[in-house]
């Protein structure tokens, strides 16, 4: 049975907890670079080694952009913060605890909008609490024959660990509430929030109840996923695995699950031996973390506009996009800023829209580019929108001229220039084009000035071909018919 | 409370501590010898103290930039097995928790 | 400070090297240095005659406790895990030596990661007391504490977790001091326990102890421990002709119990005395918390050593023995690599750190803790300037003769508040029972180190030949 059948029966509770790597140049106790892809342990110091008598050091901009996400969310920053040491042996744990924070983490209470209750009202996810820690190092287990590999280059990069409420009734509100996350810190640019790259991980908590149940039943954790839509599923397939179970009269162990995405499931990950009691302490290597209400207010006030205000602003601003276009024009904060930079270039808001969405994006499709760094600037484009509107070029033109300027640059007055792309408006070349015509199908011609009024279409038609197109067929229908019963 | 042979066995599977049976023993022994002399501390009124002193000095913070602080030894003079630039461990099960901070 | 009297860094190094020698001070002899860098130490020396360095300690030999790192010589910490291990980067306290003139000769023995007060618990064999070779020269900094006392160095640096330099200090007959926590930085001593552990200096003369600490003494951006404030000259008090005036010393009546042996508190009583001729007024105040220290002390130092002590994995560094899979290589190498008594440290410390006895033991120690350290600032805060007490309980005990844990832990009990409250103590020589020294100890509020130095200085010319007879 799926996940969406046992709903009938039972309801499924899954909190998240994320872990996103803030964008530092170094890592968050040492001056080790954080760069992605160097030789295995190359970038480790004397602190990230643990090396014996190294102590750490709490890097600014790790704080401030910590901070920033934390504010982003809607949390509670604390005036005060203590990191903690989880104590647990592992490889590539070089020191045998993980620094994080344990009872007075960095942040609490705050949400994430995931949609419009029936009443209207906004419908969000809780979050518990924001946290600051350092990343663990990598094992290569297929590397050598008979040994793990371990590098080390990871160790001691920044994070902050996002806990949700467990308020996630299904797993496309899951996917809802991760998307509203992702959306948020790249509008905040705390991180590159990439999933591929590692910089954003996901671990779901999932429990079933029977409905209306008053507790929550026993929980398991499902680690190693690696796609939102790989969430999605592991919810699901854990969910129905659980009320399997426990329709069965099982009962579920506490444990972790790893997510097989090509078995399509989940299995209990063999735990590592005794390390269910972290023993987690005040670290005594760093004082308190002191975060004054100023410097806080000052953070705030700095942080960009979000998703959710951008999105109210256009809708109030630009009545003419459908909600459609806004939720585009709102899922990167690039694409946001281009549209408005466009809109103001071209005066325009829905034809920037409709440019935007469909010229611009396609291209960037076939590129594989981001918005970001789209050649085309949104002035130049926006000249091109004008010269449309006020009818100097045709859309047919301008969407050749586009083509150009995303290849070669230039502007598009000169483009068109160039390609002889304006509209032809000048009644001496239009009437020579007509004479030419004339001359050329006299019968036609003939016929048409006797009367024959349905053959205008077919004159146009050849003064068209004559002018390459650029001829202004209003002015050519106004021309030609000033020569009828003549 | 009093410590039991289980209660040292877990410790010392916690602290990846091998002990031989007799030195386990002992260990109970001691900590409890040790443990007893602790419970001068329970009767103590700590209603409303912290755990640090509320007027400590909080932690200076690091500019986010380079150089780190460099080995005047490469990895490979104090590692006992390194290979590739990696560093090796007994082969772990793959279903293992590989790593990444949780 | 003279370097030994002689006139050039060669002669000066060439001397200790040769006292060395001298007094046996090998693992075959008194044991007190596990490596010595004769031509290491020899070059530096000519380097700093070629170019006649100028610095404080131009051409003065020091050793160094083998727990801090150092780029030549190994770094060990008495300990078997560490055999042959040589730090690829070196302690702050270090470089500052070296850049003021220093030149490091030997790395001294010690109980393995500091875990003792006798120097017995050593990897590589038990230290002996050069004013008494069959007795403990205290510990853990017995190795440096033995270099001073036998005439190698006049400057040795040891470290402190609950006493290991001014214990020591006291059962060899020299000067040992830790100044306030966060004072010099940690970065390069091999962690103990992090929120007790003080980098410590042994000198022969109280003015050696304060040359040495001024040098070392300073924040350092990478302790985030170490505490950015301007260092006072500590020598300053050394000249100053009525140093004591107005100066209220306290006796604190916990570190005078019943039970003390009575020719240590009258070697006491006498150097109060001497305060008192110079002017001070003494005044007998309390800290009541100090009877719980050492169980505060046990728990807390046990707990942060178990956490510290966890990186020993033989995956980076160390000694490594191969077992069964990832488990058996950590619990092989761990188990033979760690000695008796940092097993047993490590045991308790996860132990009272563990699921269901964190609010019981360690949170509850470290309240108690907090508490210990108000007594300290509501004496201070009474108008009492300084602390005299005896540095220890008993003076240096036969070789063996502690063989119950707790009792080895007791010979803390009147330094180790000072480590729990981070404030700064010093021990000097005031005389000695039986021919074995006995150690004064001055303990002052938090950076008042050049006050608490202008107390000894005065005290020492007061005592002169007493101090030692
Ligand atoms: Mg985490
Ligand atoms: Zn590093």
């Amino acid at each position: 049975m799926t996940g969406a059948a046992w709903s009938e029966k039972y309801d499924l509770v899954v909190g998240l907890e994320v872990h996103v790597q803030l964008s530092t140049n170094t890592k968050l106790f040492c001056r080790c670079s954080t760069d992605f892809g160097a030789a295995p342990n190359a970038n480790t110091c004397p602190v990230c080694l643990a090396l014996p008598g190294t102590l750490p050091v709490l890097n600014a901009t790790a704080v401030e952009l910590a901070v920033a996400a934390a504010l982003a969310l809607e949390c509670d920053v604390q005036p005060v913060s203590v990191f903690a040491r989880k104590n647990y042996f592992y490889p590539d744990l070089p020191k045998g605890y993980q620094i994080s924070q344990f009872d007075r983490p960095l942040a609490l209470a705050g949400r994430v909008a995931v949609g419009t209750k029936p009443d209207g009202s906004t419908h969000s996810i809780g979050i518990t609490r924001v946290h600051m820690e350092e990343d663990a190092g990598k094992s290569v287990h297929d590397r050598f024959p008979g040994a793990s590999a371990v590098d080390l280059n990871r160790s001691g990069v920044p994070l902050i660990e996002i806990v949700s409420e467990p308020d996630i009734r299904t797993s496309a509100e899951a996917d809802m509430y991760l998307r509203g996350l992702k959306e948020i810190l790249e509008y905040t640019g705390v991180s590159d929030v990439s999933m591929e790259k590692g910089s954003l991980r996901v671990d779901a908590n999932v429990s079933a109840r029977l409905h209306g149940a008053p507790a929550l039943g026993t929980k398991t954790e499902v680690k190693n996923v690696n796609s939102f839509s790989g969430v999605m599923r592991a919810i699901d397939v854990e969910f129905a695995r659980q009320c399997a179970l426990l329709d069965a009269g099982g009962t579920i162990q506490q444990q972790t699950m790893l997510w097989d995405a090509d078995a399509n499931e989940v299995r209990p990950a063999r735990s590592k031996e005794g390390s269910h009691d972290y023993r987690y302490f005040p670290e005594p290597d760093l004082p308190p973390l002191v975060v004054s209400t100023d410097r806080i207010e000052l953070i705030r006030i700095s942080l960009p506009e979000l998703p959710a205000a951008r999105r109210d602003r256009y809708r109030r601003s630009h009545t003419d996009l459908t909600a459609y276009d806004v939720d585009v024009l709102t899922t990167a904060r690039a694409i946001g800023d281009y549209f408005e930079a466009l809109t103001a270039a071209s005066g325009d808001a829905k034809t920037s829209a409709n440019w935007l969405m469909g010229e611009v994006l396609a291209s960037l499709k076939d590129t594989g580019g981001t918005v970001a760094d789209f050649p085309v600037a949104p002035a130049a484009l926006g000249e091109l929108l004008s010269i449309v509107k006020d009818g100097t070029v045709s859309n047919s033109a301008a969407k050749k001229v586009f083509a150009i300027m995303v290849m070669d640059g230039g502007t598009p007055r000169a483009i068109a220039e160039r390609e002889g792309l304006f509209k032809i408006t000048d009644d001496s070349a239009l009437l020579r084009w007509i004479d030419d015509v004339f001359r050329d199908h006299p019968d036609e011609a003939a016929r048409f000035v006797d009367g024959e009024r349905r053959l205008q279409g077919v004159l146009v038609g050849h003064v068209m071909k004559k002018s390459r197109g650029s001829a202004d067929p209003k002015r050519v229908n106004q021309l030609l018919a000033a020569r009828l019963g003549t | 409370m009093s410590v039991s042979l289980d209660d040292v066995r877990h410790v010392a599977l916690l602290a990846r501590v091998g002990l031989t049976d007799e030195r386990a023993a002992a260990l109970v022994a001691e900590l409890n010898t040790i443990l007893q002399h602790m419970d001068v501390l329970s009767p103590v009124d700590t209603t409303g103290v912290e755990l640090a002193p509320s007027d400590a000095a909080p932690t200076v913070l690091r500019a986010d930039e380079g150089p780190a602080i460099p080995l005047a030894r490469p990895r490979e003079s104090f590692a006992p097995k390194m290979r590739d630039g990696f560093f090796l461990v007994p082969r772990l099960d793959t279903h293992e928790d590989a790593g990444g901070a949780s | 400070m003279t370097n030994g009297g002689s006139s050039t860094a060669t002669d000066a190094v060439s001397a200790s090297l040769a006292r060395a020698r001298e007094v046996g001070a090998g693992r075959d002899g008194l044991n007190i240095l596990l490596y010595q860098d004769a031509d290491g130490a020899l070059a530096e020396a000519a380097r700093h005659d070629t170019v006649s360095s100028t610095g404080p300690l131009a051409g003065v030999p020091v050793v160094i406790k083998d727990n801090i790192a150092t780029l030549r010589m190994p770094t060990s910490c008495g300990s078997k895990i560490l055999e042959g291990y040589v730090s690829p980067y070196e302690a702050t306290a270090v470089t500052r030596l070296r850049e003021a003139g220093a030149v490091v000769v030997a790395k001294s023995n010690m109980d393995e990661f500091a875990m003792g007060s006798s120097t017995e618990n050593s990897a590589f064999g038990p230290a002996r007391n050069p004013i008494a070779p069959d007795r403990v020269p205290g510990g853990s900094s017995g190795g440096s504490a033995g270099a001073v006392a036998s005439g190698i160095v006049r400057i040795a640096l040891g470290s402190e977790t609950g006493g290991s330099v001014r214990q020591p200090a006291a059962f060899c007959g020299i000067v040992g001091v830790k100044p306030t926590y966060g004072r010099v930085s940690r970065y390069g001593l091999v962690a103990f326990a992090s929120s007790l552990d003080h980098i410590g200096v042994f000198g022969a003369t109280v003015d050696d102890a304060a040359l040495g600490l001024e040098t070392i003494a300073g924040h350092d951006a990478n302790d985030a421990t170490s505490v950015n404030r301007p260092v006072e000259n500590f020598r300053a008090g050394r000249l100053s002709a009525s140093p004591l005036k107005g100066v209220v010393v306290g006796k604190p009546v916990e570190y005078f119990p019943s039970d003390l042996d009575p020719k240590i508190a009258e070697r006491c009583n006498t150097a109060i005395d001497e305060l008192q001729r110079l002017g001070a007024e003494v005044r007998e105040v309390s800290l009541p918390h100090t009877r719980l220290a050492i169980e505060v002390y046990y728990i807390v130092a046990p707990a942060e050593a178990s956490s510290n002590l966890a990186r020993f994995d033989g995956v980076r560094y160390g000694l490594r023995i191969e077992g069964d899979g990832l488990r058996g290589m950590y619990e092989a190498t761990r188990s033979s690599g760690f000695g008796p008594e940092v097993t047993r440290r490590i045991i308790l410390g996860t132990y009272v750190l563990s699921a269901g006895y964190y609010d019981a033991y360690y949170r509850k120690a470290m309240q108690v803790r907090q508490l210990i350290s108000r007594d300290f600032a509501n004496v201070f805060a009474s108008g009492v300037d300084l602390l005299f007490t005896p540095t220890t309980p008993t003076t240096a005990f036969p070789l063996g003769a502690k063989s119950d844990p707790y009792e080895m832990y007791l010979s803390d009990i009147f330094t180790c508040t000072a480590n729990l409250a981070g404030v700064p103590a010093m021990s000097q020589p005031i005389g000695r029972v039986d021919g074995l020294p006995v150690g004064g100890q001055f303990i002052a509020p938090h950076f008042h180190e050049a006050g608490m130095f202008r107390a000894a200085y005065a005290l020492e010319r007061a005592l002169g030949p007493r101090a030692s007879q």
